[in-house]
């Protein structure tokens, strides 16, 4: 048994037998961060088909001055709400909140309509209210509707054909795939997926240096027959084998709550099966050599196991800052962005989720760089581990 | 056997060690004695290959510290200076983990760890937890993870700090049993008396520099005083603050 292998036993042990920690390691990163994630899109989704499908509500003011206009708006199902408001009384209404949108009609409308002209209406709105932009929209193309139906007639009454109206014609061609809408909602899972995993290192990333220092086992420990890197590599393959079990549950619970969320009801779908779910994870896994030895350094600097929180806390944004770049500039997948930790691994997973095929150059590329990266990293933290003011 | 010859220990601008030169010989216990900051952690840190040294040479039984400290780590047990033990694994399991490192097979480190367990009085807690150890308990743990590898040479940094009068008995006891089985027992301390009731030869340290050797007795007439805390007194350079 190789001292590597013995401080690695040992860790696992030890760290499992913490029962309370190792559940709630286990249940806040890779249960919670899904449920929450799935939660979100599940709100979304309420709100996206409550706001098309609710009745239009619309205060009007002076109805009696457009009768067929009102009779129009009843058909679409636009429930009416009479008042006789002035201007003054609309802009007030609008801005306090009792209506969301007022249609005033003037007193010219009905002369106006009579002899055929621009027939006057005013729509009282206010444009920094989000929440009443979608209504305002649906009344305004029910408004335009009514108005184009009314030209029309008009024209067909003087003998002219209404096509002339429709000089050219334009047809929207939407190219997105419903399963490249997923995926930019889908997007920032690369960044959850690494943070977790990452967190369930964390623990005993610290422990291989300032926590075994501040429980005074660190000298004892120095004083084994063992190379001393060989100590910390075990410490860091135990972080490994944490991240790979975190890994694992985030990504099957991330599948699991995303089918169960029915995303394509938004028109989207994820390839989430057991195979691309088994993808998913062989793609992150070369991150957690790297990101256990990356914490370890970083905690190896510190004082206390506290400072060490700290720093390392922060060091888990350095995984993230790559996949910030991407929303920002709008990257793509290429081969020398393949070289850069988690934003390879971010592709990787993008392709997978959208069932494209991977391109053999790059799957090397992101797993040979992320392995020999972490390969470095481990070996500068077995380096460290060498130096006298380890003890601090 | 264990030797020193001029080690000096350097920290940035602070010179911790200056001239420290002792031999503690097999079945005896020397007491490496001296205030507080004398620099007595700093020369067992050297001497259990934790530190190198700026300058100076030290050897275990022949060995040379500074060119083979894993050989040297096989030969030394060290209990070091306020050691702690890992709160989720039992007494028994902190001990074999150790045993594990030194290479001792599953059933030697099993046997061996019985043993410890017996010869120093652990039975009751040897299988809780060490989570809620008392400092005796923790201290035994440490100590019976220290001898796991039956080393010849044994180091102890104050090894009865914050222990009460049973268990600074019982530690005293076990090193004397250790000394029997012709053990080289290294231990420091800034307490006169622990000294004094155990030690066959004593090293007074003060300000890094090794100020006298001898037994108890000679260190008496050395001072030229019957009493031995005077004598300690004059040696490491009068009252101190």
């Amino acid at each position: 048994m190789t001292p590597i292998l013995t401080v690695m036993r040992k860790e696992i042990r030890e760290t499992v037998r913490d029962r309370r920690s190792f559940l709630a390691s286990l249940l806040f990163g890779p249960l919670l961060v899904p449920a929450t994630f799935a939660l979100l899109i599940a709100l979304t989704m309420r709100h996206d088909i409550a706001q098309t499908d609710a009745p239009l509500e619309v205060a009007v003011s002076h109805s009696d001055r457009a009768p067929n206009l009102m009779a129009r708006l009843s058909e679409q199902g636009v429930t009416l709400i009479r008042t006789q408001l002035d201007d003054a009384g609309a802009r007030e209404a609008v801005r306090t909140g009792r209506f969301k949108a007022v249609l005033l009609i003037p007193a010219a409308y009905g002369r106006q309509m009579r002899s055929a002209g621009p027939a006057p209406l005013r729509l009282y709105a206010d444009s920094s209210d989000v929440s009443t932009q979608r209504d305002t929209t649906r009344l305004r193309l029910l408004l335009a509707q009514y108005g184009s139906t009314l030209a029309r007639l008009r024209l067909m009454v003087r003998g002219v054909d209404p096509l002339l109206l429709n000089a050219v014609a334009v047809e929207d061609v939407d190219v997105a795939t419903a399963a490249d809408r997923s995926v930019v909602v889908l997007g920032m899972l690369t960044v959850l997926i690494v943070l977790t995993m990452l967190m369930a290192g964390l623990h005993l990333a610290i422990d291989a240096t300032a926590g075994e220092r501040e429980r005074g086992s660190l000298e004892p420990l120095l004083t084994v027959p063992a190379p001393r890197e060989q100590l910390i590599y075990g410490k860091i393959l135990a972080a490994c084998a944490f991240m790979l079990l975190t890994l694992s549950l985030t990504i099957t619970a991330l599948a699991a709550v995303l089918h169960f969320a029915g995303l394509e009801r938004l028109g989207m779908t994820v390839n989430l099966g057991p195979a691309s779910v088994l993808a998913a994870i062989a793609c992150c896994a070369p991150l957690a050599p790297l990101g256990a030895a990356f914490m370890t350094i970083v905690a190896a600097y510190t004082r206390s196991y506290r400072e060490a929180q700290t720093y390392v806390g922060l060091a888990l944004l350095v995984p993230t800052v790559p996949l910030m770049f991407v929303g920002i500039l709008g990257l793509k997948a290429s081969g020398w962005l393949m070289l850069v930790p988690s934003l390879g691994q971010h592709f990787l997973v993008t392709r997978i989720l959208r069932a494209e095929p991977i391109p053999p150059l790059h799957l090397l590329l992101s797993f040979g760089m992320t392995l020999v990266l972490g390969a470095l990293l481990m070996w500068i933290a077995g380096r460290l581990y060498r130096r006298e003011s380890l003890l601090g | 056997m264990i030797e020193a010859k001029g080690l000096v220990k350097r920290f940035g601008a602070v010179t911790a060690v200056r001239d420290v030169t002792f031999r503690a010989e097999d079945g005896r216990i020397t007491g490496l004695l001296g205030p507080n900051g004398a620099g007595k952690s700093t020369t067992l840190r050297i001497l259990s290959t934790v530190l190198q040294p700026s300058a100076g040479s030290a050897w275990i039984d022949g060995v040379s510290v500074a060119a083979e400290p894993l050989e040297t780590r096989r030969r030394i047990g060290v209990l070091p200076h306020g050691a702690g033990v890992y709160p989720h694994l039992t007494a028994r399991e902190n001990i074999q983990y150790f045993g594990e490192l030194h290479g001792l097979s599953k059933t030697e480190r099993e046997r061996r760890a019985g043993e410890l367990v017996g010869r120093l009085g652990m039975d009751e807690f040897a299988d809780r937890p060490a989570k809620g150890f008392s400092q005796g308990e923790r201290l035994k743990t440490a100590l019976a993870r220290a001898l796991i590898h039956d080393p010849r040479n044994v180091l102890l940094d104050e090894p009865t700090n914050g222990l009460d009068v049973m268990a600074v008995r019982s530690l005293r006891s076990l090193l004397a049993d250790l000394r029997a089985e012709g053990r080289c027992i290294l231990f420091s301390s800034h307490v006169m008396q622990e000294v004094v009731a155990l030690c066959n030869d004593v090293v007074v340290i003060a300000a890094g520099t090794v100020v006298a050797r001898g037994t108890p007795d000679e260190l008496r007439g050395l001072a030229a005083r019957s009493d031995l805390e005077d004598a300690f007194v004059q040696l490491v350079g009068g009252e101190q603050r």
